[in-house]
């Protein structure tokens, strides 16, 4: 019994021997920090890896020319055909859409949560809005599919069971919580002491809220559009349901379309053996994809330098 | 003599028992200042004893803080300001105010001068009056080559002369101002000082200060407060040289606070 307590006790002795000897476990978290780190970071470079190797035969066979010239895209079919400009024109649809209802709505919410509502109402909208964002988006899909497009089909004519324009206003909604929500940090990251800045001047509400801390707040607000407009061009689910799977030059919203996102569904769902051009095709719409989106964030950033504003604090 | 024929002026502004709550907490009870037309007015006294809660229940500034209520009356021009039919908005357009620290807007230093001048629809000669009360704020000539430039990336004293600048150039009848110099080096307060000298001629000044020497200098009366009350209004001299009550003495003499 004594025998058994003293070996526990030089266990728990040598355990904080352990810990206590500093440096190596100093070393050690920094080790599993830098781990971490580098698990993000790998997998990035492992995908962009992949795309880039998977890639590479196809352009052995179709010039990089015809696939960013090429109006017609049907690598499906025969004649087969890979010009990704259809895709890249309905992808710009759906984001084009998705802005025009994300961006006056998102920054509308996050002026009125801001600078108008109560505590009280904020405490309200602010968990509604996040319980719109964390419905999954394949439910948007549908919801566009069955609710959005009948809705439109009752308004306008000639309106096809699949559009761009029911995608694009669902996507539009889907993104709004994330616009208002990052505008309204922008906004409230403004000092009050603008905001009586301008009331001291006989400023009234709305020339304070729109003319003082709206532009004050014009980076973050930004941020948050590029930030919308990236997710509408990569958002997948709810445009493939909603605006079908046609590929079409075309800036008729009202027409069926596919993105670059949803061709990517349509080939990973199907039986296309691996190995062959039309299986490359998905890992060359994913490089446009990542390319596109790298552009936008390095202009974001750019915009973002030039507005960003220094206060004294 | 001098004295008397001032108390026989009718003030601008008065307070008459005006008294601000934060909730329960009666930040400033029952005061009772005149101030008058073309002078400068000093309101002194420990931290917390009310005095910046006081000038910005002068201007309706309070309001915008949640949970304030307001008692009492301040009169201008005869009116109280706290009627119904007085819109803040209109009043803040007449009664100035500068902070204690610097807030120019993130806009250029034109701009930042305009600002009041365009919401008020005083349009016409912009260019003119930036310049006027520029020069006005004593900073024209450091900033005549850069009006375009960012107002924030002046230095903090001539970020101070800037809000004075903007405040003026919407041709107010009283500047409020709270606690200007706090933020400053002595260059720079001496700079806003000797521009109140050039300010009370045209306008009324009241300004909150904690140092004494600065109300000593720059006022014509002073209001001395403490824990929410008035203890005393004078003709400043007479404050700083034999004021009526123990605790005044007590706080210019330096024994606390």
């Amino acid at each position: 019994m004594t025998d058994n307590h003293s070996y526990w006790a030089a266990i728990v002795r040598r355990c904080r021997n352990w810990n206590r000897n500093s440096r190596f476990s100093e070393k050690s978290v920094v080790i599993f920090l830098w781990l971490s780190a580098m698990v993000s970071i790998l997998t990035t470079l492992g995908i962009v890896w992949v795309l880039f190797k998977e890639s590479l035969p196809f352009f052995s066979e179709v010039s990089l020319f015809e696939y960013l010239m090429g109006t017609q895209w049907s690598p499906l079919f025969s004649p087969q055909k890979f010009g990704v400009l259809p895709l890249i024109c309905g992808t710009f649809l759906i984001a084009a859409g998705a802005a025009m209802v994300a961006i006056p709505f998102g920054v509308g919410t996050a002026i009125f949560l801001s600078e108008y509502a109560s505590n009280r109402t904020r405490d309200v909208i602010k968990p509604v809005m996040e319980v719109l964002s964390g419905i999954p988006t394949v439910v948007y899909g549908y919801f566009a599919l069955t609710f959005i497009t009948p809705l439109l089909q009752s308004v306008i004519a000639d309106v096809e069971v699949f559009n761009a324009l029911s995608g694009a206003i669902v996507v539009g909604i889907m993104t709004i919580p994330m616009v208002a929500s990052l505008s309204d940090d922008a906004m409230r990251a403004v000092p009050d002491s603008l905001r009586y800045a301008a009331y001291a001047l006989g400023s009234t509400k709305f020339e304070t809220s729109f003319k003082i801390v709206f532009p004050a707040a014009l980076s973050g607000v930004i941020a948050s559009m590029v930030l919308a407009v990236s997710r509408a061009i990569g958002e997948t689910m709810a445009v493939t349901l909603a605006s079908g799977a046609t590929p079409k030059l075309t800036l008729n919203p009202l027409e069926s379309i596919q993105t670059m996102t949803a061709y990517i569904v349509q080939v990973s769902l199907g039986d296309t053996p691996q190995g062959t051009i039309e299986y490359q095709t998905i890992f060359v719409i994913g490089l446009t994809l990542f390319v596109i989106t790298l552009c936008m964030n390095i202009v974001s950033n750019k915009v973002l330098d030039r507005y960003k504003l220094k206060y004294e604090v | 003599m001098k004295v008397e024929q001032k108390k026989m002026q009718n003030a601008l502004m008065e307070s008459k028992d005006l008294s601000v709550f934060y909730g329960e907490y009666e930040a400033v009870k029952k005061a009772s200042i005149p101030i008058y037309e073309k002078t400068v007015t000093a309101v002194i006294g420990p931290s917390g004893c009310g005095k910046s809660t006081f000038v910005r229940s002068l201007n309706r500034m309070n309001e915008l803080i949640p949970g304030v209520e307001v008692k009492g009356e301040v009169l201008y021009h005869g009116d109280n300001i706290y009627d119904s039919k007085v819109d803040p908005v209109n009043l803040r357009r007449r009664i100035g105010m500068v902070f204690q620290k610097p807030n120019p807007f993130p806009k250029s230093i034109s701009q930042n001068v305009s600002w009041g001048p365009k919401i008020n629809g005083m349009t016409d000669a912009l260019d003119d009056r930036v310049e006027e009360a520029l020069k006005k704020a004593a900073l024209w000539d450091e900033v005549k080559d850069k009006l375009d430039q960012n107002g924030l990336s002046l230095s903090g004293g001539q970020q101070q002369r800037l809000c004075i600048a903007r405040a003026i150039a919407m041709e107010p009848e009283v500047i409020l101002m709270d606690e200007p110099c706090s933020a400053l080096d002595p260059i720079s307060t001496g700079r806003v000082e000797d521009l109140l000298f050039e300010l009370k001629k045209k306008y009324t000044i009241v300004i909150v200060t904690h140092n004494m020497q600065q109300a000593a200098r720059i006022s014509d009366h002073t209001a001395f407060m403490y824990q929410g009350d008035v203890i005393e209004f004078d003709e400043t001299k007479k404050i700083f040289t034999r004021p009526s009550k123990k605790q005044t003495e007590d706080y210019v003499t330096g024994k606390f606070g």
